[in-house]
C-alpha cells in the first residue's frame, strides 16, 4: 500500500521548549494510525504540523506527495480540532453548510455531505438549533461531522471522542472503521484512551517529543510482554529514562 | 467564493448578535444627541454686583447681557462676591476701577472680565465725547461773540460822519476782525461716531456654536470607536473560540479571511456611517457646507482604517478584555489629535505625532466639507493618508495571521 504521509526528520520547537524532537513516520494508505500519549506530549503539534497549520523548524513532512504546508492539500484533509470550533451563534446545519462552502463541491452534493455527515452523528434532528443550545457531546458530533464534509481521503481528529457517551462512541469508531474499509480513508487519531488505541491498526506512542514506539497493538503487547496497552505505555516510558 | 461564504457567515452572526448591532446603530447617536444639547445649551448671563459706579457705565454694562446688581459701600469684595454668588464685584475707588472676579469657571471669568473692560472703554470714550462737544460749543460761542461785535461795528461806523480818523481806525480794527474770522476754524460739529464694525464670516455665520465646528469631528470620531471596536472584538471571538484556527485547516487563504472580515463588518460600517451621517446632518442641523456624499466617502475611508486597525490589534489580544486595552492606548490619544484641541498651538514634536494618528485627516477633511464647503479636490490628500493606512493594516493584517497557519 501506498504512503499516504511521510514526515522526516521533524523537529519543533516553541521557544526553549523542544515539543518534536526527530519524528520519522510514515503512514500508509487506508489505515487507521493511533497517537497516544499524556497531554503535552506533542501528538497535537504534530497534527497541527500534518494539516500543515505549523511549520516543522527541520525536516519535512509530505502529504499525498505534496510538501506540506500546501492549501491544495487541505481539500482532501478533514481536521477535528481538540476544541470545539464552532459558530455558537448559528446554527447546526449553518456551521456544516459554512465549512462546506469553504470546500470545493457542488451545490447538490453539498446538501448531499451534510444529510450525510448529520446523520453519521445522529445530529439530523438538532440541526436548526443553535450550537450555543448544544450539550458537550453535541459540539463533539458536529465538529466531527464537519470533519467528514468534503468526503477527505485523510481524516485526522485530535481526540475525538472526549465528551461523547459510550454508545455513540462505539458507533463512531463504528463510522470510521467502515470508511477505512470500504473508502479506503486514511485516518489519525489521536488518544489516551487505551482502548480506543486497540482498534489502530497502527500506534505510536509519543512522549516528550519523541516516539517511544510503534507498530501494531498486538505487537507492541508481545514486544513489551504486556497485558494491554496501558502496560506498554509504562514499561515504554521506563525504558527511555 | 470562499470570501463570499465568509462574508455570508459573519452577517449571519452579526444579525443574530442584537446587542452588538444595538450598540453599532445606536450608540453613535445617543452619544451626538448628547454631545449636541450640551453644545448648544444657552449659556447664563453672568452677574456682577456694581458698587458705586456711573450710571452711564451701568447702562452700558446692562446692554451688553450683564446681569447688573447694585450694592453700597463694600468692604469685603471677596464675601460679597461668594455671599451673594456673583460672578464678579465691580468697585469703584478714588476714580479708579476694581474687579473682583470669583473664577471658579476660568472661561466664564475672562469674558466677564472682557464685558466689563470694553464697558470701562466705552464710557471713557463718551465722556471724551462730552468734553469734545463741550470745547466746540465754546469755540462755536467765541465765534458767536465776533459776529455780534462785527455788527456792533458796523451801527458805529453807520452813525460816525465819514473820513474822521476815528473811522479810519474802525475800518482797520473791522479789517483785523475780517482776518481773525478767517483765521477761526469752521464752525465744528461733533457727531459721536458709533464704532460699526460689520463682521463677515470666512466660514459659517454669527450663528456659528462651538458644536458647529466640533461636530464634524465627532462624527469621524464616532464613526471610528464603533467600527474599531466591534471589528476588533468579531475577529478576537473568531480567534478565541478556535474557529480562526479551524478555518486554517481549510482551504482558505489567509487574505481571503481579512477581505472577508473587511467586507463583512464594511457592510455594517456603511450603514452605520449614513445613519450617522443623515442623522448628525437632518435631526441635530448639523452644518453641512459641502456634499453629502464626499461625507460619507471620508467616513467610510475612515471606517476602513478603523476596520482595519481593529482586526490587526485583535492580534496582538488574548481576549476582549485585552481588547479594551488598546482603547486608552490606541483610540483615547486619536481624540487629542483630531482637532478638538487646535493642533496650531501644540508643541512642534506632538503636531509630527498628529501626523500618525488616522483621525487627524479624517477629522481635517470632515471639517473641510462639512464646515469649510469644499470638494474633494480640496481634501484628497487626506484621503489618500487614509487609504495608505488602510492599505499597511491590511498587508499587517494577512502577515498576522501566518501565526495561525504557515501558509
Amino acid at each position: 500500500m501506498g504512503v499516504t504521509i511521510a514526515i522526516e526528520q521533524v523537529s519543533k520547537r516553541f521557544g526553549k521548549k523542544t515539543v518534536l524532537n526527530d519524528i520519522d513516520l510514515r503512514i500508509e494508505k487506508g489505515r487507521i494510525y493511533g497517537f497516544i500519549g499524556p497531554s503535552g506530549a506533542g501528538k497535537t503539534t504534530l497534527v497541527n504540523m500534518i494539516v500543515g497549520m505549523e511549520k516543522p523548524d527541520s525536516g519535512e513532512i509530505h502529504v499525498l506527495g505534496q510538501k506540506m504546508p500546501d492549501l491544495g492539500i487541505l481539500q482532501k484533509i478533514g481536521y477535528m480540532a481538540q476544541s470545539d470550533a464552532l459558530y455558537m451563534q448559528l446554527t447546526g446545519k449553518e456551521n456544516l453548510k459554512f465549512f462546506a462552502s469553504l470546500y470545493k463541491m457542488g451545490n447538490a452534493e453539498r446538501n448531499e455531505r451534510i444529510a450525510y455527515a448529520a446523520g453519521l452523528v445522529n445530529l439530523q434532528d438538532d440541526l436548526n438549533k443553535k450550537v450555543s443550545a448544544y450539550s458537550g457531546g453535541m459540539k463533539r458530533r458536529l465538529s466531527l461531522a464537519i470533519a467528514l464534509i468534503q468526503d477527505p481521503e485523510i481524516l485526522i481528529l485530535d481526540e475525538p471522542t472526549v465528551g461523547i457517551d459510550p454508545e455513540l462512541r462505539f458507533s463512531i469508531w463504528n463510522e470510521l472503521l467502515r470508511l477505512k474499509n470500504e473508502e479506503g480513508k486514511t485516518i489519525i487519531v489521536t488518544t489516551h484512551v487505551m482502548d480506543e488505541a486497540e482498534k489502530c491498526d497502527t500506534v505510536a506512542m509519543i512522549r516528550e517529543g519523541k516516539i517511544l514506539a510503534g507498530g501494531s497493538p498486538q505487537a507492541l503487547k508481545e514486544m513489551y510482554n504486556a497485558e494491554d496497552l496501558n502496560e506498554v505505555f509504562l514499561k515504554a516510558g521506563r525504558e527511555t529514562k | 467564493m470562499r470570501t463570499a461564504a465568509l462574508i455570508k457567515r459573519i452577517l449571519l452572526e452579526m444579525l443574530r448578535d442584537k446587542r452588538t448591532l444595538a450598540l453599532l446603530f445606536v450608540a453613535p447617536l445617543l452619544i451626538l444627541t448628547l454631545m449636541y444639547f450640551f453644545f448648544s445649551g444657552n449659556t447664563t448671563d453672568p452677574k456682577l454686583g456694581v458698587s458705586h459706579v456711573d450710571k452711564s457705565l451701568v447702562k452700558v454694562l446692562d446692554k451688553a447681557d450683564i446681569n447688573v446688581k447694585h450694592y453700597s459701600t463694600v468692604k469685603h469684595p471677596e464675601k460679597t462676591v461668594l455671599g451673594y454668588n456673583l460672578d464678579g464685584l465691580l468697585q469703584k475707588k478714588d476714580g479708579a476701577y476694581i474687579l473682583t472676579l470669583q473664577n471658579s469657571d476660568p472661561t466664564s471669568a475672562k469674558s466677564l472680565q472682557m464685558k466689563v473692560k470694553q464697558a470701562i472703554a466705552a464710557g471713557t470714550q463718551q465722556q471724551l465725547a462730552k468734553q469734545i462737544k463741550a470745547e466746540a460749543q465754546t469755540i462755536q460761542g467765541a465765534q458767536k461773540i465776533i459776529a455780534l461785535q462785527n455788527q456792533a461795528q458796523q451801527i458805529l461806523m453807520k452813525q460816525t460822519p465819514a473820513q474822521s480818523p476815528a473811522i479810519v481806525k474802525v475800518q482797520q480794527l473791522e479789517e483785523q476782525v475780517q482776518k481773525t474770522k478767517q483765521n477761526l476754524p469752521a464752525p465744528v460739529k461733533v457727531k459721536m461716531a458709533k464704532p460699526n464694525v460689520s463682521t463677515k464670516y470666512v466660514y459659517g455665520s454669527s450663528d456659528t456654536v462651538f458644536f458647529d465646528v466640533l461636530s464634524p469631528i465627532l462624527v469621524g470620531f464616532f464613526v471610528f470607536f464603533f467600527v474599531f471596536l466591534i471589528s476588533g472584538i468579531g475577529l478576537l471571538k473568531e480567534r478565541t473560540s478556535g474557529t480562526l484556527n479551524r478555518l486554517m485547516a481549510t482551504p482558505v487563504k489567509r487574505g481571503e479571511i481579512v477581505m472577508a472580515y473587511l467586507a463583512g463588518f464594511g457592510i455594517f460600517a456603511i450603514i452605520q456611517t449614513v445613519i450617522v451621517v443623515l442623522y448628525s446632518v437632518n435631526v441635530l442641523d448639523m452644518v453641512l457646507a459641502g456634499s453629502l456624499w464626499h461625507v460619507v466617502l471620508i467616513n467610510l475611508m475612515l471606517a476602513l482604517v478603523a476596520l482595519s486597525l481593529g482586526i490587526l490589534l485583535s492580534s496582538f489580544a488574548a481576549s476582549e478584555f485585552q481588547m479594551m486595552q488598546f482603547i486608552p492606548i490606541v483610540v483615547v490619544p486619536q481624540v487629542f489629535f483630531s482637532g478638538i484641541i487646535p493642533l496650531k498651538g501644540m508643541a512642534d514634536w506632538l503636531q509630527e505625532l498628529a501626523k500618525v494618528m488616522p483621525i487627524y485627516y479624517g477629522a481635517d477633511a470632515l471639517k473641510r466639507v462639512m464646515y469649510e464647503g469644499l470638494g474633494l479636490g480640496d481634501v484628497w490628500k487626506d484621503l489618500l493618508a487614509l487609504a495608505v493606512f488602510a492599505v499597511i493594516f491590511i498587508i499587517l493584517n494577512i502577515l498576522a495571521l501566518r501565526r495561525y497557519r504557515a501558509l
